[in-house]
């Protein structure tokens, strides 16, 4: 069947057929893999992409569903003028241990704060309650999110600005010796 | 995970779509959120031949009130209840159970009739339609029925719809400002079933008195069940506690909980107790205040 849907701004034209999933088309069709796969059964949430703006668990909606969509994934948050907000804080606020849920955690904390600018530390709890972090590290997730928040709304006044670090040198490390 | 194969069609208008559900009634489900249906797909428990994708479909989106009902298109998601004004200010039932029902990320796409039809005896929008006295709307190429809440539930998975039917619509009936209700839910974690729940409301006169009541149990009989005895006890009485702790008694006499994964039947049982009476204390609260 044919559909159209365009991805982080760029229009995809192509002929899929009626089982493929959203989620394995973004990862094999358009080589788009910052969407995860996890439980493949809808429960952790690390497949979550935006789909007209809401997020959706990719692996439980069919890519024909989405003809005529705008997806957003976790290669579509950066810009031209540097990583987007969310980016930024999950970095400074080590949002982020493995990595696997981060993508998700990231879409999801940027549709909240479109919402809801100002998220108490519940209200992101509730927002993110349907995706899991096998690393259990969700303080800093929560941390990330209302950094990003306070970053968005031109008061963030809880900590040191956020800044992107991407071209800076990365730290050295030395060996352990012995 | 790939399902089996199976032939697609998005109809954009309502009489196509049951023209299609006429042609190809006996293999075809029908695609709306697809939260419970594309798993199942998914793990091959289901595998029908076609799937008719309702999401194109105009006009079935819609939370609105007229001639004494609120009606719930065959397109409204979990999140469109649960942020509905007209839902908070109208039926407390289902704005209470609205933030319960799966995940947030669910929530955005699964839809409520869409649960209703699916028919999961651990579903939790069921006991809600009963508490609440609502109807569904089938409709087909022939014309278009309601059925009550009641006997649309005929099994676990299985309801009074006939195969070339769609459901269109669930509604409740509005009753006055002096209503109250509540979802009273226990879940091990986000996106879990229900240990047990118990939905309730309550119909009030303007002395205080009761006039209409509904309890129904999640999770904790083969399908959700509506007490309806303790609906009997009710109606006509002043609200006391004494009369909650009897009613409460006998929802807890109505389930037929299993020893499960989510606790002994004997817990579940006593969970039922305490919710009835705590949801039928909330409803009341809520319709004084009215």
């Amino acid at each position: 069947m044919e559909i159209t849907m365009t991805v982080n701004g760029v229009a995809h034209k192509d002929d899929v057929e009626p089982r493929v999933l959203l989620a394995d088309y973004l990862r094999t069709r358009l080589g788009l893999t910052g969407t995860h796969i996890g439980c493949d059964t809808t429960s952790c949430g690390v497949c979550t992409v935006l789909m007209d703006g809401t997020p959706v668990k990719s692996c439980t909606v069919f890519a024909v569903q989405a003809d005529d969509t705008e997806i957003t994934t976790v290669e579509g948050l950066k810009s031209a003028d540097g990583l987007h907000p969310i980016q930024k804080a999950f970095k400074q606020e080590h949002g982020l241990q493995c990595g696997f849920c981060t993508p998700a955690m990231m879409l999801v904390g940027k549709a909240l704060i479109e919402q809801n600018p100002d998220p108490d530390e519940d209200e992101v709890r509730w927002a993110i309650s349907g995706n899991l972090c096998r690393c259990t590290g969700y303080v800093n997730i929560v941390k990330a999110i209302r950094a990003a928040a306070a970053e968005s709304r031109g008061t963030a006044d809880e900590g040191p600005a956020l800044v992107d670090l991407t071209n800076e040198p990365s730290p050295t490390v030395s060996a352990p010796v012995g | 995970m790939y399902p089996p194969k199976f032939d697609y069609a998005a109809p954009r208008s309502l009489d196509e779509a049951l023209g299609l559900l006429s042609d190809r009634g006996e293999d075809v489900k029908v695609l709306a959120g697809g939260q419970s249906l594309i798993p199942m797909m998914k793990l091959r428990l289901a595998s029908p031949a076609m799937l008719i994708d309702i999401n194109r479909l105009p006009g079935l989106s819609e939370i609105a009130e007229s001639d004494g009902y609120l009606r719930l298109g065959a397109l409204v998601r979990h999140n469109d209840v649960g942020n509905s004004d007209l839902v908070s200010r109208r039926n407390p039932t289902m704005a209470a159970a609205a933030p319960w029902i799966a995940d947030p990320i669910v929530r955005n796409r699964g839809t409520v009739c869409g649960a209703l039809a699916h028919a999961d005896p651990l579903g939790d929008w069921a006991s809600v339609m009963l508490a609440c006295d609502a109807e569904v709307v089938a409709t087909s190429a022939s014309g278009q029925r309601t059925i009550p809440m009641r006997d649309f539930i005929t099994d676990v998975f299985t309801t009074a719809l006939r195969e070339d039917e769609l459901l269109t619509e669930v509604r409740v009936p509005v009753s006055g400002s002096r209503t109250g209700g509540d979802y009273q839910t226990l879940e091990r974690k986000v996106g879990d079933y229900a240990t047990a729940a118990v939905a309730t409301r309550l119909d009030l006169d303007e002395d205080g008195r009761i006039v209409g009541a509904g309890i129904a149990l999640t999770s904790v009989c083969s399908i959700n069940t509506k007490v309806t005895e303790a609906e009997a006890l009710l109606i006509g009485q002043q609200p006391s506690t004494e009369l909650f702790v009897e009613a409460a008694e006998i929802a807890a006499r109505t389930a037929t909980p299993q020893d499960d994964v989510r606790g002994p039947a004997e817990y579940k049982r006593d969970v039922v107790r305490v919710f009835t009476r705590r949801g039928l204390a909330t409803s009341l609260e809520l319709a004084q205040a009215g």
